[in-house]
């Protein structure tokens, strides 16, 4: 199963909702449209929702660590949501949550930003 | 028994998602728990992507080759590639080094390997390539329930 990316926006916060298989192959197209709908729209923060990922590996944590450093130009902040145990698992190998935020779900992750979902 | 098999295929970085699929279907024979087969698809991932970029550096007229053996409850897989091989084997299993930190690389693939794995063997020669070997043993606490 290929990558699938839904973006949404909502005042200043970028809504990123992935489904399928984010391995490298998917990663590099993601980065592209990502990082496009990051500079069409004026938004300063991102949640990224991972509740329809199957497969993850470290090439997505790649894609993640970099729209982080994005976010962090922008002066905003990364909330993951939704996140499997396996991918957790993943997540926290590799340090990933102490700098990005997790939170349950995307209504979480939008109270935290103070934007009413 | 012994049960093997042996699959090669492009160095195209769509082959990814159909070599973690061909061996999590033979090693499924083993019948293994949803997070082992986790397991053995997020490595054969790490590895094959690691031949494509870094081995083969994203040309697509290279091979790589899988081969995985099942016995009793033991899985041992190798991933081979004939490409640039590596300088300094112990740097590249670092956790967070990467050598290509401009393709958003995570440095992170070899970490995930060897806590997947029961053991990791990385054989390197430079201009000549890379094998990487591992073993796995699946637990057999489900077959209780058989
Ligand atoms: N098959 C390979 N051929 C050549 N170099 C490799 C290979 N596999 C890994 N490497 C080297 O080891 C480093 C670490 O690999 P890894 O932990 O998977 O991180 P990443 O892929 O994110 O760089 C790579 O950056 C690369 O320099
Ligand atoms: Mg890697």
């Amino acid at each position: 199963m290929a990558l699938s990316a839904v973006f949404d926006v909502k005042e200043d916060v970028l809504i990123v909702r992935l489904a399928g298989e984010l391995d490298h192959h998917e990663a590099e197209k993601l980065k592209v449209v990502w990082q496009n709908k990051m500079y069409q729209n004026p938004i300063k923060h991102v949640i990224l929702n991972l509740e329809a990922i199957t497969f993850m590996d470290s090439s997505g944590i790649g894609v993640i660590l970099g729209r982080y450093k994005d976010v962090l130009q922008l002066g905003g902040k990364m909330i993951v949501c939704s996140v499997s145990p396996s991918i957790k698992r993943l997540f926290e190998m590799s340090g990933l949550f102490k700098i990005v935020h997790l939170e349950k779900n995307e209504a979480f992750a939008l109270s935290t930003l103070g934007v009413a979902s | 028994m012994k049960n093997e098999m042996f699959i090669r295929f492009s160095s195209l970085s769509q082959n990814e998602a159909f070599a973690r699929v061909a061996v999590a279907s033979f090693v499924s024979q083993l019948d293994p728990t949803m997070d082992e087969l986790t397991e053995i698809k997020t490595v054969v991932s790490e590895a094959v992507t690691n031949s494509i970029i870094h081995g083969y550096q994203n040309e697509p007229d290279h091979y790589i080759s899988i081969s995985c053996s099942i016995m009793d409850d033991t899985i041992e897989l190798t991933v081979e590639d004939q490409g640039i091989g590596i300088q300094d084997i112990e740097l590249a299993r670092e956790p967070l080094y990467t050598s290509k930190p401009e393709l958003e690389r995570s440095g992170m693939g070899f970490t995930i390997i060897e806590n997947f794995m029961d053991s990791v063997d990385v054989q390197s020669t430079l201009g000549e390539g890379t094998t990487v070997h591992m073993m796995k043993q699946l637990t057999k606490t489900k077959t209780v329930s058989k």
